[in-house]
């Protein structure tokens, strides 16, 4: 039966050397191999794959024909020729990829041929030698695991007898990109045949253990691999080298995904075989490209629950790794999915205490910034943001850890000065955003003591954007600030958008000046307390700070403040007795304030807006029976009307509120409104129509 | 069917900070036809908001608006309907309803839609309508210590006009009705 051959003798001819077959004039010059053709570039990279696709395609037609007529002897011919062109060193990762998939595409073929020929009575055993016999080693070892994938699925063999042999013989592969696709292949090949649990292939002697045993070391070999690409070559290939290995590193990552779909493995598990042993090959191999990929892989890749329990010894490894390593990008995304995974279900909050994940991050965070005193301040300030983060949705309840994030932060940025960078700027509005998402409450938020410190950090631009996020976030809220105090604290925060700044005069936008200055007005709006006597001290606090603002602030944030006042009043009307005793505050004081104030308006000036506020006054001094007070600022109203007041237009607008007000006061006595009227009666004559 | 939203006095942000959430969930784009604003806005981000429910957008200037331009009074047919626009302060005594109806006689209108009372007034009068839709946010008035957010919202079918107003009262959205039917002109 020609299907067996002795196994003595080897069957396969010498397999040709790669050759480069090329189609173009060039063809005819001899062809030599020298590392400046390997360096003349992508031109010539193109032509080899090309090439290498050709040879494929080529023994791959013979060796369907092959499988079409049930020879094994050809089909094994042509598959061992086929792959040699997998032989080649010619081709960059990216590249060797499209071969690779091609070659991939075929050997499906091959497996299922080779699982009809076992139904044909060929033994399997004997398969797995005959293909043992091909000439090079790399052909020989993707027919093995070909044929060790069929060998598996007969379970004549024990899985993991199998998996054993494959994973240790292809060792015979040192060349890091040959190396690193040939254990892909494996890796894909075995991934449905492992002997999990639950799996068709778990036997008595075979269990998960041997099947994470399999992984893990195909891994580590793979890694080993991937790590020697960064040494070979010369030094000024060294970029070149680096986006090469970025090429390849899914496939190391890989096994650490399969690892996490193994349904056998539970936390036990990870915590004493896995992780351990990812993590040895991690530091030991010491380098920063791995490190850095790998830890990043380990956050991604196992479940949220495993990184809490195995925290210390996840954060225990960091300070192991190259100090080139961004540890500062790992700890953050560690963090991010820790804190989203806390956001998930409050049911998994309790398992954060009990692991004390906040110490553990706060310290290991702490440390890598004292280690790296060179990094730039947007990798600390991202560190804290994330750990701020992690904090607010972890314990939400726990201020003073969020207060202690914020001074460690305010620390680092004390030594560092003021801040430059854009990006760190953004940052730092990321940090202090959070607190404000998180508590939907200025109110909770002022109470973080060094919240206005990291504030200071803002430059001017910055901090008003800031200041406009918390207005923001009051108005969406409905938030009231019903306390001197924190109205006094909050103004601090606020002082970039209400007051200048001291040094340089700032250009501004009119239209963004309008928005800031409208939203500040809205802002005072939300300054209230139902109680009096709180009332007119949160009145003056806001006074006090409006009259820091300056002529162009002062017509947007008087309005507001004077209608607040009138609100006040009002309530002061409506109290049996007054609150404030016998002394100090009464409707008549904050007439006083209300006239000084808005007098301020004249120096901008802004007659016609100081008229509006004098009638309104008049009308609420008519309405708690001041008579005197209702007169003055009928006084003043006409003085503004007959001096300031001269565009045509606006006086039409300016008589027609003065008289409405004045018909509708009581106050009055006869003489006093005689007066008015009088006065009133004169200047209307110069007018016909009305 | 037509929808006419009549709304005024928000006076944001010299008085008031917003529209009530309840009134701003129920104000959406699309559903109204026209909108009649008796003025006090008083900025242009409110007159972006009303033009972003209904482009067909009438404002009147009132007396703290901050747009100079808007004109002190307007006029424009709906349907079978003539309707006025005025913010109100010029028209004195402030509220007068016999003012009000010489303004209305004056503008030639079926409708008249006056503010500055911040208080919501529905009446008829000699053949015609005056509607004070209040103040949207409930903001301070010098006329009146009681006000509660409210607007208005006519519905123009025909000759008849059925005029809802929507107030905000303890917290709570009341809606009250009351129709008005036109008849022909026998001009």
């Amino acid at each position: 039966d020609e299907q067996f051959e002795s196994p003595s003798k080897p069957k396969f001819p010498i397999l040709l050397p790669h050759r480069l077959r090329v189609t173009t004039e060039a063809s005819c010059r001899p062809v030599k191999y020298t590392t400046q053709m390997i360096a003349d570039g992508v031109e010539d990279e193109e032509k080899w794959l090309a090439a290498g696709i050709a040879g494929l395609q080529q023994n791959a037609f013979y060796m369907h024909r092959a499988l079409d007529t049930n020879n094994l002897r050809d089909a094994l011919k042509f598959s061992a020729q086929m792959l040699s062109e997998l032989r080649t060193s010619k081709l960059s990762p990216h590249k060797y990829y499209e071969l690779y998939m091609r070659a991939f595409d075929e050997l499906r073929k091959l497996e299922i041929f080779f699982k009809e020929e076992t139904r044909r009575g060929c033994s399997i055993v004997e398969l797995y030698e005959l293909v043992q016999h091909a000439g090079n080693i790399l052909p020989r070892l993707y027919l093995l695991c070909t044929v060790g994938s069929v060998y598996i699925r007969s379970k004549e063999a024990p899985a993991k007898d199998v998996l054993k042999d494959l994973v240790e013989m292809c060792r015979g592969i040192q060349h890091p990109v040959r190396g690193l696709f040939l254990r892909s292949y494996l890796s894909q090949i075995s991934r449905d045949k492992l002997p999990d649990i639950g799996s068709e292939y778990e036997g008595d002697a075979d269990t998960v253990v041997d099947a994470v045993e399999f992984v893990l070391q195909n891994f580590t070999e793979m890694n080993k691999l991937w790590v020697r690409m960064q040494h070979q070559g010369p030094a000024r290939e060294k970029q070149r080298r680096e986006k090469e290995r970025n090429e390849l590193r899914d496939l190391v990552g890989k096994n650490l995904h399969v690892l996490s779909q193994v349904e056998g493995i539970d936390l036990d598990m990870y915590r004493d075989t896995v992780l351990p042993r990812v993590l040895e090959q991690i530091v030991n191999c010491k380098d920063e490209i791995a490190q850095f990929y790998l830890m990043d892989c380990i956050i991604q890749v196992f479940p949220d629950e495993y990184h809490l329990q195995t925290l210390e010894v996840l954060l225990g490894a960091c300070p192991q790794l190259q100090p080139s390593v961004d540890i500062k990008t790992v700890l953050s995304r560690l963090m991010e999915r820790l804190s989203n995974y806390a956001a998930s279900s409050s049911e998994v909050l309790p398992e954060f205490l009990q692991v004390e994940a906040f110490s553990r991050l706060n310290n290991a965070i702490g440390k890598v910034i004292e280690a790296q005193p060179d990094m730039p301040i947007f990798g600390a300030v991202t560190l804290y943001s994330s750990l701020l983060t992690f904090t607010l949705h972890v314990h939400p309840d726990r201020l003073d850890y969020a207060d202690q994030v914020l001074g460690s932060c305010f620390k680092k940025l004390q030594s560092v000065g003021k801040v430059e960078d854009n990006k760190a700027t953004k940052q730092i509005v990321a940090l202090l955003s959070a607190p404000l998402e998180k508590y939907n409450d200025i109110v909770t938020a002022l109470k973080l003591s060094n919240y206005p410190c990291v504030m200071e950090y803002l430059d001017t631009e910055t901090s008003k954007i800031m200041a406009t996020v918390i207005i923001q976030s009051i108005m969406k809220n409905s938030t009231r600030i019903s306390s001197a105090d924190k109205v006094e604290a909050l103004f601090e925060l606020m002082k970039g958008l209400m007051k200048d700044s001291e040094g340089t005069a700032e250009e501004v936008d009119e239209d963004d000046f309008k928005e800031e200055q409208n939203s500040v007005a809205r802002l005072i709006q939300m300054l209230i307390n139902d109680d009096p006597e709180e009332m007119f001290k949160i009145m003056c606090v806001v006074r006090k700070q409006i009259m820091t603002g300056g002529p162009k602030r002062l017509p947007y944030t008087i309005p507001p403040f004077v209608f607040s006042s009138l609100k006040l009043v009002r309530q002061l009307q409506g109290q049996d007795e007054n609150p404030f005793g016998d002394e100090a505050t009464t409707p008549k004081t904050i007439f006083q304030l209300l006239n000084q104030t808005i007098e301020v308006l004249l120096t901008i000036p802004a007659p016609e807006l100081a008229l509006r506020l004098y009638l309104q006054c008049a009308e609420a001094a008519n309405d708690t029976d001041l008579e005197p007070v209702a007169y003055d600022f009928f006084t003043q109203a006409y003085i503004l009307y007959e001096e300031e007041i001269s565009d045509s237009k606006a006086q039409v607008t300016a008589l027609h509120l003065i008289i409405g007000t004045l018909q509708r006061m009581h106050v009055f006595g006869v003489e006093n409104r005689d007066t008015l009227t009088h006065k009133a009666t004169g200047v209307m004559s110069l007018y016909s129509e009305i | 069917m037509v929808l006419v939203l009549a709304i005024g006095d928000l006076h944001i942000p010299h008085r008031a900070a917003d529209l009530p959430p309840k009134f701003k969930s129920m104000l959406v784009p699309g559903k109204i036809q026209h909108i009649i604003c008796t003025g006090n806005l008083c900025i242009k981000e409110v007159h972006d908001y009303l033009k972003s429910l209904c482009p067909d957008l009438h404002i009147t200037r009132g007396e703290y608006d901050e747009d100079a331009r808007y004109p002190e009074t307007k006029t424009l047919t709906i349907g079978q309907f003539k309707l006025g626009i005025c913010h109100g302060h010029q028209v004195i005594p402030w509220g007068d309803l016999d003012s009000l109806a010489m303004l209305q006689r004056q503008l030639d209108v079926d409708i008249l839609v006056t503010g500055h009372t911040h208080q919501f007034k529905a009446y008829k009068h000699e053949g015609g309508v005056v509607i004070n839709p209040g103040s949207a946010t409930g903001a301070y008035s010098s006329f009146t210590y009681d006000v509660n957010p409210s607007f208005v919202l006519m519905d123009i079918d025909g000759l008849r006009v059925v005029v809802y107003v929507y107030e905000l009262i303890d917290g709570e959205v009341k809606v009250d009705k009351i129709d008005f039917k036109k008849t022909a002109n026998p001009r």
